[in-house]
C-alpha cells in the first residue's frame, strides 16, 4: 500500500511544473497545458485522499466531476483560442493587448 | 521493495519526467504528443489510488478528447511552426529564472508541508476504513451519484450543455462574436 504523502509529493510536483508552464510559456496552448497539469495534480490529490472516504465516495465523485469541468473549459478555451488567432494571427498572449480594435 | 511499489513510482517517475520534457521541449508537436504519456501515466497512478472508474475517465476524456482537440487548435493554429519542424534556437530569458524561483519556492512550501504532516496519526484518517482492493468501487459511485450527490451532478449537466453551446457559438464562422 503506497502511503498518502507519495501521493500528495507527486502531485505537488506535477503542480509546479505546470505553474512554471503558465508563467514562462509564449504560446496559449502551452500556457493551456500547464493548466491541464494543475488541474491533473488536483485530481490526483482528491483520488488519494478519496481512499479514506469509502462510504461518502466524496474524493473520487469529485475527482470524477473535476475532469468534466476540466474538459468542458478546454473546449471553451480552444475555441477562444481559435478566434483570437483569426483575429490577431497570433496565440502569443503577450502580444495580444487589445479588448477592441 | 515489492512489486506493486516497483510500479508505482516507475509510473510516478514517468509522470513526472514526462511533465517536465513537455514544458521544456521546444518543438510544439512533440510536446504535445508527449502530453499523451503524461496523462497515461497518471491514468496508471489513479489505479494505484483504487480508483478504476477515475482512471479509465482520465484515458477517455483526456486522451480521446482533450488531445485530439489540442492538436485541431494548434494545427489550426501554427502553420508555419509545423513548416519548420527543425527545433528553434535556445535562448535563456530573465523571465524564465524569476518562473523557475516561484516554482521552486513553491514546491519547496508544498512538500515541506506534506513531510511535515503525519497523516496516519490524523483522526478520520484513522478511523476510516480504506477501500480495500477488492472493492466494488463503480457500483459505489454509480449510487453516490444518483443519492447524495445528485445536485452537483445535474448542475454539471446544464454546466455542460452550456459550454456545448457556448464552444460552438464562439467557433462558428461570421462576423459577429
Amino acid at each position: 500500500m503506497i502511503p498518502l504523502s507519495h501521493f500528495l509529493i507527486i502531485s505537488a510536483c506535477l503542480f509546479c511544473i505546470g505553474l512554471y508552464a503558465v508563467l514562462t510559456k509564449k504560446n496559449a496552448i502551452q500556457i493551456l497545458i500547464g493548466i491541464e497539469f494543475m488541474i491533473n495534480a488536483a485530481v490526483l490529490n482528491f483520488v488519494a485522499f478519496g481512499r479514506y472516504d469509502k462510504e461518502n465516495g466524496g474524493g473520487q465523485l469529485f475527482a470524477l466531476f473535476a475532469i468534466v469541468l476540466a474538459a468542458a473549459g478546454v473546449a471553451v478555451a480552444l475555441a477562444i483560442i481559435l478566434n483570437v488567432y483569426k483575429h490577431f494571427k497570433t496565440i502569443d498572449p503577450s502580444k495580444i493587448d487589445k479588448l477592441k480594435d | 521493495m515489492n512489486a506493486e511499489q516497483l510500479i508505482f513510482y516507475f509510473f510516478a517517475a514517468l509522470v513526472l519526467i514526462s511533465a517536465l520534457m513537455v514544458v521544456t521541449m521546444q518543438n510544439l508537436v512533440r510536446s504535445i504528443f508527449l502530453f499523451f504519456v503524461t496523462l497515461f501515466s497518471l491514468a496508471a497512478l489513479y489505479v494505484f489510488a483504487l480508483a478504476d472508474f477515475i482512471a479509465v475517465t482520465q484515458v477517455v476524456i483526456y486522451v480521446g478528447g482533450v488531445l485530439v482537440l489540442m492538436l485541431f487548435a494548434f494545427m489550426l493554429s501554427n502553420k508555419e511552426l509545423l513548416n519548420s519542424l527543425e527545433p528553434i534556437k535556445r535562448t535563456f530569458k530573465l523571465n524564465h529564472l524569476a518562473g523557475i524561483f516561484i516554482c521552486l519556492s513553491f514546491l519547496f512550501i508544498l512538500v515541506s508541508l506534506i513531510v511535515q504532516i503525519d497523516f496516519s496519526g490524523l483522526d478520520w484518517i484513522k478511523s476510516a476504513a480504506p477501500i480495500l482492493e477488492g472493492d466494488n468501487t463503480i457500483h459505489a459511485i454509480g449510487m453516490h451519484s444518483m443519492t447524495r450527490y445528485l445536485l452537483p451532478f445535474e448542475v454539471l449537466s446544464v454546466f455542460l450543455m452550456m459550454a456545448l453551446i457556448g464552444a460552438a457559438h464562439l467557433a462558428r464562422k461570421g462576423k459577429k462574436i
